[in-house]
């Protein structure tokens, strides 16, 4: 059996998890919940299903602007790095070339533009997921274990006003088991 | 729930084409195939006999870089007029074969290529592993490799120097250093989803902690994978152009100086077809062992094989094209010392390299036409490497043919390498492998998430 960590003993609840078979259960069962007017709900899956994150969530990342910003910002550190160094602090008279070569100056510019544009993308990824973050509280439900290998997880959580009925409802989709989620 | 399509006969027009993945495997089964291996106790006795040779490799690289350090580069056969040789050979080699790793990883993802996603991790491992070996030959061609750092990067240091930014060498650094760190976070971002899967199997607290860090607590949820996703196809976005300018660059160390044989226009794309096509052959030659003796068969499968070998023919192809416009602008350009250059190349005392290569990448590879060839996969191990050989035959007869007889023929030599030549080369090779194996027995060594993506049960109906 998979290693679950410390679970603490608590009352709280974090929100009721559904367990679905397949990925079109799974975004079958986002939509009804949706269209009940449920609000703060989360699904789990092992592959990426770009329908998900437009039913629930219906926002698009801020990632891709933050990436062309760092890329703007490597490729003005890359010349004026090159600048300051060739012109300002440390000339040198190569062949009569000037010093303010800035052909010259592309290659590193444009290294430097993907370096950092990279590092923004792999640094925003995991920073707008709020990783890393060992513990979380869906990792108290024993079977959560199988989100990473074959079973799909919708989850709804405590603080939707209308949590109350939320039991009730996911029982009713075609969920294979609903358990509760302690904080 | 099953897509009925999944495993009927195919149609008319693909029957020559064989399943990305095998009939038979679900979501579990696929997980279970890649995931038992970094999890199992066990170490296979194949395993522990290859590493130990590999290992022995790498400590004999160990001793000819510590003599090194010791003596100073005199113990490499390097010699004015052949100042640069096996250190520059080998980390173009290097260099070029890590191209394969990034086209599949990024370029096949771009053209939504399925059939790149059973060998992308493997492929992306060897690309770091084989920046790594590239990166020991010009650190430790400086002598002094403590001292590089301010012969080399940019950083404010007590004597006031700065680097030569006119200089290809110094675009070099900036584009190799980027080649592996992009490289290497790509390979990790890749990685997160099957490191949690290793996570939520693992028998053991100890596993489970280790591999629990190295996932960040990753949870799968819609907006995880949203992120995921764009985050990935923006990463291959910088990193195809990221890969097509590394060798340019790499080029450019020939190209910008006046040598006959070096400077030549035709370079940069030359270098980037000849870095694909040994790349792919490496590929070959680490796929083919690795699917036998893992029981990959069914994720790894022939389809994938052909396509590489079809990718090789092509590449080749383009190399060769290359061998043929060199030979035509030395006579074309009139000038008496490139003719001079080429000749010498041809029937100099070097010449049996020159017709070497030749025979293995513009005769040998016209083999990969046949599909009974690319289909057969003794055949195609042993055609690969033969590739390697000849592509690193190539970079010698650039490098050495080149610089042996130059303008005045006062100054002319001849470059004999030396022993501690070839421990550094051999040795890097150990290296290459005694990383490769750690790879495969502690990392899920497919994309465990990528490959169920092609799977039914994953797979959701557009909404009408």
């Amino acid at each position: 059996m998979a290693y679950r960590g410390y679970a603490p003993e608590t009352t709280a609840l974090h929100g009721v998890m559904a367990e679905f078979d397949t990925g079109q259960a799974l975004v079958d069962a986002a939509r009804a919940t949706m269209a009940t007017g449920f609000t703060r709900v989360e699904a789990y899956s092992p592959v990426p299903i770009e329908e998900l994150n437009d039913i629930i969530h219906r926002t698009r990342t801020v990632l891709p602007k933050l990436v062309l910003a760092g890329g703007l910002t490597g490729m003005a550190t890359g010349f004026s790095l090159q600048y300051w160094a060739s012109v300002i602090e440390y000339p040198m008279n190569v062949g009569g070339r000037p010093f303010a070569s800035w052909t010259a100056f592309i290659v590193p510019s444009y290294e430097l533009t993907i370096l950092f544009s990279a590092l923004t993308a792999a640094i925003g990824m995991i920073v707008l997921n709020g990783l890393p973050r060992p513990y979380h509280p869906v990792f108290n439900v024993e079977r959560f274990s199988m989100a990473s290998s074959d079973k799909f997880f919708l989850v709804i959580e405590s603080t939707d006003p209308k949590f109350g009925d939320a039991a009730t409802f996911l029982r009713g989709t075609s969920a294979k088991g609903v358990y509760d989620v302690a904080e | 729930m099953a897509d009925p399509n999944l495993h009927r006969p195919m149609a008319l027009h693909d029957t020559s084409d064989p399943p990305v993945i095998l009939p038979g495997h679900d979501f579990e089964t696929v997980t279970e195939a890649v995931a038992e291996i970094p999890l199992s106790k066990r170490f296979p006795l194949g395993w522990i006999g290859i590493f130990g040779v590999a290992l022995f490799g790498a400590g004999m690289l160990n001793v000819a870089l510590g003599y090194l350090v010791l003596k100073g580069i005199g113990i490499w056969g390097n010699q004015i007029p052949v100042g640069w040789a096996f250190d520059i050979i080998n980390f173009v080699w290097w260099i070029g074969i890590g191209h394969a790793g990034t086209l599949i990883s990024a370029i096949l993802l771009l053209f939504k290529q399925q059939w790149r996603m059973s060998i992308s991790r493997f492929a992306e491992a060897m690309t770091i592993f084989a920046v790594v070996c590239a990166a020991i030959f010009p650190i430790f061609h400086t002598g002094r490799p403590w001292l590089a750092a301010y012969w080399l990067f940019p950083y404010p240091n007590t004597m006031g120097l700065w680097p030569q930014f006119k200089s290809p060498l110094i675009w070099d650094v900036f584009a190799v250093s980027t080649y592996a760190t992009v490289s290497i976070v790509f390979w990790y971002i890749g990685m997160i989803p099957d490191l949690a899967t290793l996570r939520d199997r693992a028998a053991s607290k100890a596993k489970a902690v280790i591999y629990g860090m190295l996932s960040m607590g990753w949870r799968g949820s819609a907006r995880h994978w949203h992120r995921y996703e764009v985050a990935t196809l923006i990463l291959a976005g910088l990193s195809t152009p990221l890969v097509l300018s590394v060798h340019t660059v790499v080029s450019f160390d020939f190209a910008v100086s006046l040598i006959p044989g070096w400077h030549a226009t035709i370079f940069p794309p030359y270098f980037v077809a000849g870095a694909i096509y040994a790349g792919f052959a490496m590929v070959l030659n680490l796929a083919i062992p690795v699917r036998r003796f893992y029981g990959m068969e069914s994720l790894i499968t022939m389809r994938h094989i052909d396509n590489m070998a079809k990718i090789m023919l092509a590449t080749g192809l383009l190399v060769s094209y290359g061998y043929l416009c060199e030979a035509f602008f030395a006579w074309y350009s009139g000038s008496p010392h490139e003719r001079f250059m080429m000749w010498n190349r041809m029937f100099g005392p070097y010449g049996w390299s020159y017709w070497t290569l030749v025979a293995i990448n513009a005769v040998m590879i016209q083999l990969l036409w046949f599909k009974r060839i690319r289909t057969n996969t003794v055949a195609l191990f042993v055609i690969s490497l033969f590739v390697g050989v000849g592509m690193w035959l190539e970079r010698f007869v650039i490098i050495v043919t080149s610089l042996n007889r130059d303008f005045v023929p006062s100054s002319w030599g001849m470059y004999y390498p030396t022993r501690w030549d070839f421990m550094t080369f051999f040795g890097t090779i150990g290296l290459f492998l005694t990383l490769f194996l750690l790879f495969l027995r502690f990392v899920p060594m497919i994309s465990i998430f990528e490959v169920k993506t092609l799977l039914p049960q994953g797979k959701v109906k557009a909404e009408h």
